[in-house]
């Protein structure tokens, strides 16, 4: 992948327009936040980047090749719970990679379930993990592929705040060791802030890129209690129309 | 106490108070000659019935109220699983294909609601024979319900499931098989415990008027040649207990890995 260019615009469907004409560039191993207020079409315009929704006008390209539907090559990680309750977390994590040989999945599916910390619950069930396992699952299924990209959508949105901070570390970890493309829809400030080398801050519907705001200043590890972190924060918190004293 | 104790002695407790009452209420009339033949049976006296019917062996080897039983089970299963086989792909089509659903569900429903006991006078007419008339009336009172079930569990399939598939690459018959069928088993089960419950009260409706053996035809005989109540109470008695039997065999199922998960409680 030689910078994946993603151009989006489009007219406005006859009813509701959700993303009006968004322009937006992505480069090779880049994490990039998309940010917003709930409900202002961040969802849907990474579901269009996915394939999974039909683009209406404009076109989202990677490595200049169209989007025309799913592929491996790029995987999304859904808020809800994707993974298949009625699969073994084992079963769930090789689930991509069927065609491969039985030695290569067993070596691919151990080393993710190492690499989120699973070792142990091979055998169990979604059902009788916590809701950070079970999103450390969907995770390792979506890296055990292999994609270029991986689509994050509000991933950790579901789980209680000290959680998320943790798998938000442990995603950063993964993110350097890996060497993806990462584009990670969230609506929380902090979040953003903590992830992403840059932040795209969208308007409410119908979404428009309000503006970017380049992070790639903070070095990772990130240092929440830092000044820079805080400005930062702050200045994203601008961005959005909120303030900063509650 | 242990958990386990305490979830015996509830239902048994209020078992023999009401076997206890019973016996109050049938006891005073059991020695009126006036009354005898219409009288309710006392407790005791069904306990006599179950023996009676355990002993005797009308021109067969196994007892009566054995030999019916295994007639009646037989005829729910043979019906129920022809039901399974067609109701369950079926199903399954009109889920995922939205053309099937369309073009077959009105057919279904108007079916749906017809009471299986309406079907008693075609299956007299269109069989001789006792089983094939008694199967057949299981397969169309069990058919409708699995069929809807299957359809409605392929429908309510989260979006999320089928995107992640899409995403692997996973299609047709390998995402049918890894994910459309483990995703809609269990309320496909649900159905089916449902339907085994319309087959097992239908079946003994269909031997009392069509049928020349099990159950159904047990309470018949025991009114229209002995005319003792006893009997007919002890048949009951048993017909409650084979379908709690019957039950307990599906939800066995309930408790699959694979398909567990749809009923644990909902956080």
């Amino acid at each position: 992948m030689r910078g994946a260019q993603k151009t989006f615009s489009e007219p406005g469907k006859p009813a509701i327009e959700v993303l009006s004409g968004v322009d937006l560039d992505v480069a090779e191993h880049e994490f990039v936040c998309l940010l917003g207020p709930s409900g202002c079409g961040k969802s849907t315009l990474l579901n269009m980047c996915a394939g999974f929704e039909s683009i209406d006008g404009g076109t989202i390209a990677i490595d200049g090749e169209p989007v025309m539907g799913p592929d491996p090559r790029r995987v999304f990680v859904f808020q809800e719970y994707a993974i298949f309750p009625w699969m073994s977390v084992w079963d769930n994590i090789a689930f991509g990679l069927q065609g491969r040989s039985d030695a290569q999945r067993h070596e691919i599916a151990r080393h993710y379930i190492e690499l989120v910390g699973l070792e142990g619950f091979e055998r169990a069930y979604p059902r009788e993990l916590s809701g950070g396992m079970k999103q450390r699952v969907g995770v390792a299924r979506a890296l055990a592929v292999n994609p270029d990209i991986l689509y994050m959508d509000e991933p950790f949105g579901a789980l209680d705040s000290l959680t998320r901070l943790n798998l938000r570390s442990q995603l950063i970890q993964i993110w350097r060791r890996e060497k993806k493309t990462i584009l990670f829809v969230t609506h929380d400030i902090d979040e953003a802030t903590q992830l992403g080398q840059r932040v795209v801050v969208m308007s409410a519907r119908p979404a428009r890129i309000k503006t970017i705001v380049d992070l790639s200043g903070l070095a990772y590890p990130r240092d929440i209690d830092s000044a820079e972190y805080i400005q930062a924060r702050d200045r994203l918190f601008e961005e959005m129309g909120v303030s900063t004293r509650v | 106490m242990s958990s386990r104790w305490k979830k015996v002695i509830a239902p048994v407790a209020v078992a023999a108070v009401l076997v206890a009452l019973w016996h109050l209420l049938t006891y005073g009339a059991a020695n009126e000659p006036a009354i005898a033949k219409t009288r309710f049976p006392t407790p005791w006296e069904v306990v006599l019935g179950f023996k009676h019917l355990l002993t005797t062996r009308p021109g067969e080897k196994a007892p009566q109220l054995v030999s019916s039983t295994v007639a009646s089970v037989f005829r729910v299963m043979a019906g129920f699983n022809l039901a399974m086989l067609l109701g369950i792909p079926l199903g399954l089509l009109m889920g995922w294909y939205a053309g099937t659903y369309r073009a077959l569900n009105p057919l279904v429903q108007l079916l749906r609601p017809i009471s299986p006991i309406a079907w008693i006078p075609i299956a007299i007419l269109m069989f001789k024979n006792d089983e094939p008339r008694s199967i057949f009336l299981i397969f169309v009172s069990t058919i409708f319900p699995i069929t809807t079930a299957a359809a409605a569990a392929v429908q309510n399939i989260p979006q999320v499931y089928i995107r992640s598939a899409a995403n692997f690459g996973c299609d047709g018959w390998s995402l049918f098989k890894k994910v459309v069928l483990p995703a809609s088993l269990p309320q496909i089960l649900t159905g089916l415990r449902l339907a085994l419950g319309v087959g097992w009260i239908v079946i003994v409706a269909a031997e009392m008027i069509a049928v020349r053996s099990g159950l159904g035809r047990l309470i018949q005989d025991a009114r229209d040649a002995t005319g003792r109540l006893d009997l007919i109470v002890a048949t009951m008695i048993t017909i409650g207990a084979i379908g709690i039997g019957l039950d307990a065999l599906v939800r066995r199922l309930e408790n699959v890995d694979q398909i567990k998960w749809g009923y644990a409680k909902r956080g």
